[in-house]
């Protein structure tokens, strides 16, 4: 068992380098340099470039830059190159902002797909089960930036709540309830959208996941059913991880969500690569540590795998 | 799937002749297809989105096209659907095909049917050819790691792998004497290996380091790592924006899947009677794996691409919505939202029929495709 935790360990480790490597080589290959972002601005001497470029080791060979930023990293010591802020600090202050909106949005998720599934597995075929099934194709192929300004129109015209942002600019001074109000309605918006994509899929895993158990014998001995329906989202557990990033650029793009997709973005805008490799990193750390925690509650799920 | 490669050689060795199923394998696979609604919906869609995307090709290119999307005509600014041109202030040559703007005008007065029209062909390419791409990684890679995937790479294949990429490397920053220096004795110490069986510290150069299989199945785990949107829009961000490196990028970076698919088919296909048979007659590696395997392996692939196609329509129209999309010559429903975004209350068409045009094109090739999956599940035809 312990030769198991250590083997995935090592393996999750090996593919980390890698990733490093991939992703400091894709962003140092492409065509253009930082110091060109903006050759028209008047600050941007030749010698100021210079200099520029030496503090940033950017005229050594690229496995020397390599080796110093990731030396950096781990040193804490990386700092973004367009306001000079340490980037781990950035991004820290950032995930927090985006844990609730993907918190909310896990709950949201699993609340309301796991009854949708059910109840349209119980009832295959008839029109409960064939609405849903037409609904949650519907919510994949939405595009997500498209359903935010139908939500948003919709919302503001029948609530007329303002929803942009993290809350309402100026509401400090209210009561303490209409604050907590203001938050709930800023953030609810942005993780439903989060959400939708989320909901479509667990929904229609988890009915097909009901009708392929219900067919099966050993289902009678109710002990072992809830054990094998389980592996499937253990699988699905380690892949919630990596969700905190990947989808939320466009999302928080429309909300004004200071969050980490948004910070992402501002990132890729001023080619601050420091912050961009440092995202990069933390974003396979999460995928890493997903598969990482599901390969140990598969352990304890399914005996057979400790060997 | 294909099983008429096990038949010609069940013939060759004169074995008793299978009986003939009563339909052929197409008209049983529609007569399956068709008791799923959803699908023949998205099939109809898909092909109404095909035809109309060619159609628009051809009426909007050219010198004189029937519908100009470039055309610009201020005076006509922000004129809803079905609206009539006001023909006293345009130019003969300005009117607008049939005479009326069916989808109006937008901030420039530009006729969005025409840009819609322009826009329906730049999707279909981008979502074709970006898929084009990474299903043919995905068959070769995948096809590699499943059919040569036992067979460990030795420490002199790395060597040489090594010194030839910095012989190359070498003469492309400019040194090219040693660069060939390089590639010459890398060729030179390849022979040297080949002839001379028992030099000495050979042994430790044949030794294995890692299999083929795992090769390329952890650089898949690796390319997962990535968060793929965040990563298609850094490399987007970083190149020159055209058409093609958005299609190419959205290829590069979603192969994964495909080459999983290719390397399970071909795992268990591998161990099938008709490929021992075709092994046996001496038939070359080659000709088994694209004769005898690949068509029996492409079909969940070719599924998995109808639903790549429209997720990545559904990625180029993010990126055009983040302004990292197809530069503006070109029009694509993305672009076109994204620019009446800032419109949505004076002019809410701009944004709703690009935004429903994508909604009903990328739900009919994922309906398409979901029921193609289940006509070829197995499982799913034994029960009907």
């Amino acid at each position: 068992m312990l030769s198991f935790i250590g083997r995935s360990l090592v393996q999750k480790l090996i593919t980390l380098f890698f990733v490093s490597i991939v992703s400091f080589m894709i962003i140092h290959l492409a065509p253009g340099e930082p110091s060109q972002v903006d050759p028209l601005n008047p600050k941007f001497t030749p010698e100021m470039v210079e200099r520029f470029r030496q503090a940033f080791h950017l005229d050594e060979p690229l496995y020397t830059q390599y080796l110093y930023f990731y030396r950096d990293l781990f040193a804490g010591k990386t700092i973004s190159w367009k306001d000079n802020q340490p980037a781990l600090k950035k991004i820290w202050e950032r995930f927090m902002n985006s844990l609730p909106l993907f918190i909310v949005g896990t709950i949201l998720t699993w609340t309301i797909s796991f009854p949708v599934g059910i109840r349209s597995a119980i009832a295959r075929g008839r029109l409960y089960d064939r609405s849903a099934t037409f609904l949650s194709y519907l919510l994949i192929s939405i595009p997500g930036f498209f359903f935010a300004y139908i939500l948003i129109i919709f919302v503001v015209e029948q609530f007329q709540v303002p929803v942009i942002g993290m809350e309402t600019f100026g509401a400090g001074g209210t009561s303490w309830l209409q604050m907590m109000m203001d938050r709930t309605w800023h953030l609810l918006l942005p993780s439903l959208l989060g959400a939708t994509g989320g909901i479509a899929i667990l929904s229609r895993y988890v009915r097909s996941q009901m009708l392929e158990v219900e067919g099966q014998d050993y289902v009678r001995t109710a002990k072992h059913a809830l054990r094998n329906a389980l592996l499937p989202f253990v699988t699905m557990f380690g892949m919630i991880l990596p969700g905190l990033i990947g989808g939320s650029v466009i999302i928080e793009s429309i909300f004004s969500w200071p969050g980490m997709g948004r910070m992402a973005y501002e990132a890729i805008l001023a080619r601050d690569y420091p912050v961009i490799l440092t995202i990069n990193f933390v974003s396979a750390v999460l995928v890493l540590a997903g598969t990482f925690i599901s390969d140990m509650l598969y352990m304890v799920v399914d005996p057979r795998i400790r060997l | 799937m294909n099983h008429s490669n096990a038949s010609d050689l069940g013939r060759d060795f004169a074995l008793e002749e299978p009986a003939a199923p009563k339909r052929t394998r197409l008209q049983e696979f529609w007569r399956l297809f068709k008791k799923n609604r959803l699908a023949i919906f998205g099939l109809a869609i898909f092909i109404l989105f095909f035809c109309s995307a060619l159609i628009g090709l051809v009426l909007t290119s050219g010198q004189n096209p029937v519908f100009d999307p470039a055309l610009i005509r201020l005076q006509e600014k922000l004129l809803p659907p079905l609206t009539r041109p006001n023909l006293a202030s345009l130019q003969p040559d300005e009117t607008p095909a049939f005479g009326i703007y069916l989808f109006g005008t937008d901030d420039l007065g530009r006729d969005v049917f025409a840009r819609m029209l322009q826009g329906a062909w730049v999707s279909l390419t981008v979502g074709f050819v970006a898929v084009g791409i990474s299903v043919l990684i995905g068959i070769f890679m995948g096809g590699i790691a499943g059919y040569f995937g036992q067979h460990y790479i030795r420490l002199d294949h790395l060597l040489c792998l090594a010194l030839l990429t910095a012989g190359v490397g070498l003469m492309a920053t400019g040194r090219p004497y040693a660069g060939i220096v390089m590639v010459i004795a890398v060729v030179f110490g390849l022979f040297l290996l080949r002839s001379a069986k028992s030099l000495p510290g050979s042994g430790l150069l044949k030794k294995n380091t890692i299999s083929i299989d795992t090769l390329i199945m952890r650089f898949v785990d690796i390319m997962l790592c990535f968060p793929s949107f965040f990563l298609i829009l850094t490399v987007v961000a970083l190149l020159p924006a055209s058409i093609y490196n958005i299609m190419i990028v959205i290829g590069l970076t979603s192969w994964m899947g495909a080459t999983r698919f290719v390397r399970a088919e071909f795992l268990s296909l591998r161990e099938l009677d008709f490929v021992s048979a075709a092994r046996a007659l001496g038939l070359g590696n080659f000709r088994i794996i694209f004769r005898h395997m690949m068509p029996n392996a492409v079909a969940p692939v070719l599924v998995s691409a109808t639903i790549g196609i429209a997720s990545a329509i559904l990625t180029e129209a993010g990126l055009s919505f983040l302004g990292f999309g197809v530069p503006p010559p070109h029009a694509t429903w993305g672009n076109i939202l994204s620019d009446g975004k800032r419109f949505i209350f004076d002019a809410p068409w701009l944004t709703f029929i690009p935004g429903f045009a994508i909604l009903v094109v990328v739900l009919s090739f994922n309906l398409f495709g979901e029921g193609l999956r289940d006509v070829m599940n197995p499982k799913l035809r034994e029960r009907q």
